[in-house]
């Protein structure tokens, strides 16, 4: 999963620092940890890093709707296994953010009370188990599409940990479609829920990239430093230039119909989502908002004992080996 | 070995061994599933982590166990409908591991006493007469000797914590004393499997399993719960608790509502 709608800091920083390490990006330099950095540039990739590592971590949830769900035991032990990526995925990404200096559950807070969010596209519910075909073939394939270009990100942390992401992100992208190859294939009832889940998934898909490079008023400073490597609507356009032919592949219908070949661009020309939704989505008014929220502070609030309970027993050892000493 | 002969001995019970078989995937189906149903919940990112590696082992071992139980009785059934197609009285996995997750406390507990049994019964497989169950095990004993050790630290530092996560852990462990026992009797199934030197006798892991059980909880300063009674009727299938037809009903829901479909 990835950041959406991050909106850079403007920067105070002596111009001449800036200028130095404006040079650094422009000459393809990694920006590590203890090396200076403008405040701007720090604060955006804490929200950019974190946002995305909240939304591998919110992003668990509609597919542990399916998981008990699961048709056979192939599928249960591929899920989890994705499951399980996608925690690890939030691991290493807190670990890039806690480099700048936040920590894992300061930035945890953030999500929990809504001041930090996750990806739009997890506010909206799996409701067939082709919807875990969807979510592997569009979320991770528009996941991906974001993903690859910030592996040459300028901040060294985050494109490491995005180089392993992405690798593990191709496998969820084909165990998706492989889902939807079969119930493509499958019986007329599996068809139906192939395309209706294509039906539900397509505008928030699109949506996953941000809104129209027209309306987004933060990409500018961003693309500078490297932090963010392409507009939202070149993603767009990659991302649906690659997916309708996969669609057809399948035998399933884009529910836009304008979507046409464009032989003067070489592209599809199609349907810009309905950003009004977006804004509700991203406003809290999503159809699973709240549930996924809530599922959040549940898990954080019950297990608040075990944390506080391994803590303490740490503390205990060590001030038993200090006194060992 | 075992994998490119697929024979059985010629003496061997093929009822009897279809039975254990079905025990072996049962529990570590039900256990697995459970696990899963923590998927995203779990009390730190590391918890989620290993909680769905951990069902992602006992998933696989589940594929390997009943896929063997479905050849051995060669009736044209798969690992597959064996777990998604039988009722609750032919499943034959412990009352243990269906108990529900309850607290992470409780899931944990119940993990700790199976692990540590699971282990010791998988190292006794690795030496079974029946090369095909000494080649599962093998493989499986590794994953697990992991799952016990993690399980059994968690005890140790959450039995040895804070008042409340102590408090929790014991009153976990009271809840589930009572289903343990069921782990280490044997019965008829047992006898069959011991006599034709595929399997041990559970009642011969009874001192390991107590002795390791007790060493971790001493460890984690809980109190082992008096009594010696045990409920039973999991592994015969003879009365399951009512947790497991609900569970089923999720596991099962999508091959029952669109039977033949495949997925």
């Amino acid at each position: 999963m990835y950041a959406q709608m991050i909106k850079s800091e403007a920067t105070r920083d002596d111009p001449e620092k800036l200028a130095a390490f404006q040079a650094r990006i422009d000459r393809g330099e990694k920006i590590e940890p203890k090396d200076w950095m403008p405040e701007g540039y720090r604060k955006t990739l804490i929200r950019q890093i974190g946002q995305h590592a909240h939304s591998e971590i919110v992003g668990q949830l509609p597919e542990g709707n399916w998981v008990t769900r699961a048709p056979t035991l192939e599928r249960k032990a591929i899920l989890l296994a994705k499951v399980q990526d996608e925690a690890g995925h939030g691991l290493y990404l807190y670990c890039a953010a806690e480099t700048l200096g936040v920590s894992r559950d300061a930035l945890t807070e953030m999500l929990l009370d809504g001041r930090m969010k996750y990806s739009s596209i997890f506010n909206y519910p799996t409701l067939t188990w082709a919807d875990m075909g969807a979510v592997g073939w569009l979320v991770d394939g528009a996941a991906i599409m974001n993903q690859v270009p910030l592996q040459r990100t300028s901040y060294g942390p985050y494109a490491r940990a995005m180089v392993r992401i992405c690798k593990e992100e191709s496998f969820h992208q084909r165990q998706g479609f492989d889902i939807m190859m079969k119930m493509a294939n499958g019986t007329e009832a599996q068809r139906r829920m192939a395309q209706d889940a294509l039906n539900r998934f397509w505008y928030p898909s699109l949506m996953m990239f941000g809104p129209s490079d027209k309306d987004s008023t933060h990409s500018a400073q961003s693309m500078k430093w490297r932090i963010k490597m392409n507009t939202n609507d070149e993603l767009r356009q990659k991302f649906v230039d690659q997916t309708v032919p996969q669609a057809e592949y399948l035998g399933l219908t884009v529910p836009d119909p304008d979507l046409r070949w464009n032989e003067e661009t070489g592209h599809y020309d199609f349907t810009e989502p309905d950003w009004s939704e977006f804004m509700e989505v991203i406003a809290g008014n999503g159809p699973c908002n709240r549930d996924r929220l809530e599922a959040r502070n549940r898990a954080w609030d019950e297990g608040a004992w075990v944390r506080e309970g391994l803590m303490a027993h740490a503390e205990k050892r060590r001030a038993a080996q200090v006194a060992a000493e | 070995m075992s994998a490119t002969d697929p024979r059985p001995p010629a003496s061997q019970p093929a009822a009897e061994l279809f039975e254990f078989l079905c025990r072996m995937g049962d529990n570590t189906l039900v256990l697995g599933h459970r696990l899963s149903e923590w998927c995203g919940t779990a009390p730190a990112l590391e918890e989620d982590i290993a909680t769905a590696n951990t069902a992602l082992d006992l998933i696989g071992q589940t594929q390997m166990w009943l896929g063997l139980a479905a050849e051995t009785e060669g009736a044209g059934r798969s690992a597959d409908d064996l777990a998604m197609t039988r009722d609750a009285w032919d499943f034959r996995n412990l009352l243990l591991v269906e108990q529900p997750n309850g607290d992470f406390g409780r899931t944990l507990m119940r993990s700790f006493l199976f692990d540590a049994w699971h282990r010791l019964m998988l190292e006794r497989l690795t030496l079974s007469g029946d090369p095909r169950v000494a080649a599962i095990a093998a493989k499986a004993v590794k994953e697990v000797a992991y799952h016990a050790d993690r399980s059994a630290e968690l005890v140790v530092a959450l039995g040895d914590g804070t008042e409340e996560s102590h408090g929790r852990m014991q009153a976990a462990l009271d809840r589930l004393w009572p289903y343990a026992g069921e782990m280490l009797a044997d019965d008829a199934i047992d006898r069959a499997m011991a006599e034709a030197g595929i399997a041990p006798l559970p009642s011969a892991l009874a001192d390991p399993w107590e002795e390791s059980v007790r060493t971790t909880l001493t460890r984690a300063t809980l109190t082992v719960p008096e009594g010696a009674f045990a409920h039973r009727g999991g592994k015969d299938g003879a009365r399951h608790s009512e947790h497991l037809g609900h569970m089923l009903t999720t596991m099962q829901w999508l091959q029952r509502a669109y039977p033949g479909a495949r997925w």
